[in-house]
């Protein structure tokens, strides 16, 4: 009973391949949208180079200025970098978070992972107590980190607790958003005039702390954790067809939600403690991706990766642009540059999003 | 050729049993069995024992060796309905589970196969999300066929579906048991559909087996007013075969 649209003679296997070749060609798309956003990211700055300047210093910094390869090399190039490496590393986590929560409102800023975080980061920027005592240079990230990790590791265990829901486990998240507000709200009214404008400026999100180490770190943390989940690509997506019926193909549920939390947890910890609160991406970037590829995640995963990195990088490249000579806060310019894109999708999207 | 067998089988939620001492002879294979109860008797529970999808006392033994879940399949009521998958991705991830990235077209056509002789084929590239529950229901049964199970156990396949569906859905499946030499179960409230495609029944009433037997020996009237509390009789019709005439409630 072939419908009168289809002729006969195309399969379900044709139009799959089809399909598959679609999402192929998309994430391609997308991929070179991320290479040129990255290049004109490299491209702006306070200091106004010339494109050809910027691409001699690219390709042969041993020709170019000292001045000019610093800026490229050592300043642009870190902070271009970064946001794709912290963008797709959110982007993952709020990815597989919705996923083995099953809740389209789960990402590292909504579960309470940045709150947690933020909180840890003024805990050393306000009073100077360090969580994990020994490494004071390293204080601020290494709070925010372990705050991190025991927020994600308490909406974990959280979640396997029998009677509670996924509904429940949001909730809880919601919570942890507002117990750590609160407390960084206590922190703040009783820091120091210097100490306040050190949390406030962590707590908006920057890109401009961004070092080769840093770029290295988060990008080797995405390097190894997205084949670990791209390992278990059918059975993540088997997930989301509810515990029961991935239960029932074999798959070990328990174990797999065990073992993705843990590697989520790292993905969002680490990129926060960075740079800051970025709250946008993690949630949005993962809807893209849906959108445009599924959530079949041999492309959904490749897609949460690019769409990401994209974002952040975009973002980046607005916050150089909107007050010329000024780089603004970018965790403050992602829901601004991602709402309307997102908004878009939405309303021109005929299919169901979640 | 396989057999499926119970050995004193129950299952714990907590510390709360919810299903005991199920214990059943050997059933084997192309064979159909109605598993009949009341609602919350236990029937679920059970299928997902015996798919080992929940720990418990007993043995579920498959031709005498214990089983590995791959060859047990369970089918719940329900699918996610809110995946961003179409119907033909959702039976290719099932069939690919714990296999590699790669697709094959030999994999792909034999998904084509089952789409077809489920008369779901025009529906194959729609989104999970856009179907009734009905249709949801023979996706399901999909997602459970491709991936070739020994035993397959069925939770109200029937329960969305209209009349025409009910009974194409009941013969494809019984006539495929035959062929593939497949063990089925199927959890059932439409006793008609039990007398007339299964041989065996098992009624499951407050946790425990209550009977089992071939259907027409297990569905009574006597059993009708203990376990369903109606009463009703059975009678015969033109062409021999036997139906439930409910009177009223016991």
């Amino acid at each position: 009973m072939a419908s009168e649209a289809i002729p006969a003679e195309v399969t379900g296997r044709d139009q799959y391949r089809a399909l598959a070749f679609r999402r192929i060609v998309i994430l391609a798309l997308l991929t070179i949208a991320l290479a040129a956003s990255v290049a004109v990211d490299m491209a702006l700055g306070p200091a106004n180079y010339r494109l050809s300047e910027v691409l001699s210093a690219l390709l042969d910094p041993a020709t170019a200025g000292n001045q000019l390869r610093v800026v490229i090399w050592d300043i642009r190039m870190p902070i271009a970098l970064m946001a794709v490496t912290v963008g797709a590393s959110l982007s993952v986590a709020g990815a597989q978070m919705q996923t083995i929560l099953s809740n389209p409102l789960a990402s590292p800023f909504t579960l309470g992972i940045s709150a947690a975080a933020s909180f840890g980061a003024a805990l050393a920027l306000v009073a100077g107590v360090a969580i994990l005592p020994g490494a004071v240079q390293y204080m601020v990230p290494l709070n925010a980190f372990l705050m991190a990790m025991a927020a994600a590791m308490f909406i974990h265990f959280a979640s396997t607790m029998r009677g509670v829901s996924v509904e429940t486990i949001v909730l809880l998240g919601i919570a942890l958003v507002f117990t750590f507000n609160a407390a960084l709200s206590l922190l703040q009214y009783l820091a120091s005039e210097q100490a306040l404008a050190a949390v406030v400026f962590w707590t908006m999100g920057s890109l401009t702390k961004a070092t080769w180490p840093k770029v290295w770190f988060t990008g080797a943390i995405l390097i190894a954790v997205v084949p670990l989940f791209m390992r278990n690509a059918w059975a993540l997506t088997a997930l989301r067809l509810g515990d029961d019926k991935a239960a029932s193909m074999g798959v070990n549920v328990r174990r797999l939600r065990l073992e993705t939390m843990m590697l989520v947890s790292l993905l969002a910890a680490i990129p926060v403690s960075f740079v800051g609160t970025i709250g946008f991406v993690g949630l949005v970037g993962p809807h893209i991706a849906r959108m445009l590829v599924g959530e079949d995640q041999r492309f959904f995963l490749p897609g949460s990766v690019i769409c990401g990195a994209l974002l952040l990088s975009t973002t980046s490249v607005v916050s150089k642009m909107l007050i010329p000579g000024a780089v603004l806060p970018i965790g403050v310019i992602t829901a601004l540059v991602g709402v309307p894109f997102f908004f878009i999708l939405i309303f021109s999207n005929r299919r169901r999003a979640w | 050729m396989v057999g499926l067998a119970l050995k004193d089988v129950g299952a714990k939620y907590g510390r709360r049993t919810v299903l005991a001492d199920v214990s059943m002879d050997t059933l084997e294979s192309g064979s159909v069995t109605a598993v009949i109860g009341p609602n919350a008797a236990g029937k679920s529970t059970l299928f997902k024992r015996i798919a080992d999808l929940i720990s418990g006392p007993g043995l579920v033994t498959l031709s005498q060796t214990e089983h590995g879940s791959r060859t047990i399949c369970y089918m719940p009521q329900d699918t996610g309905a809110n995946a961003v998958l179409t119907v033909y991705e959702s039976v290719l991830l099932s069939a690919k589970q714990g296999g590699g990235w790669k697709v094959h077209d030999g994999e792909l056509a034999e998904i084509d196969d089952i789409l077809k002789a489920l008369r779901i084929e025009d529906l194959a590239f729609r989104g999970l999300g856009e179907l009734s529950g009905g249709q949801r229901q023979l996706v399901s049964l999909a997602q459970a066929l491709v991936r070739k199970p020994e035993v397959l156990l069925m939770d109200e396949p029937t329960s969305a579906l209209d009349l025409h569906r009910q009974v194409e859905v009941l013969d494809f499946v019984s006539s495929l048991a035959r062929r593939r030499g497949m063990i089925v179960l199927i959890a059932l409230h439409d006793l008609n559909h039990a007398l007339r495609y299964c041989e065996n029944t098992i009624v499951i009433a407050e946790g425990a087996m209550a009977a089992s037997g071939p259907s027409d020996e297990v569905i009574t009237p006597e059993m009708l007013r203990d376990i369903y509390k109606v009463t009703a009789r059975i009678e015969t019709c033109s062409k021999g075969q036997p139906f439930i005439l409910v009177d009223g409630t016991a």
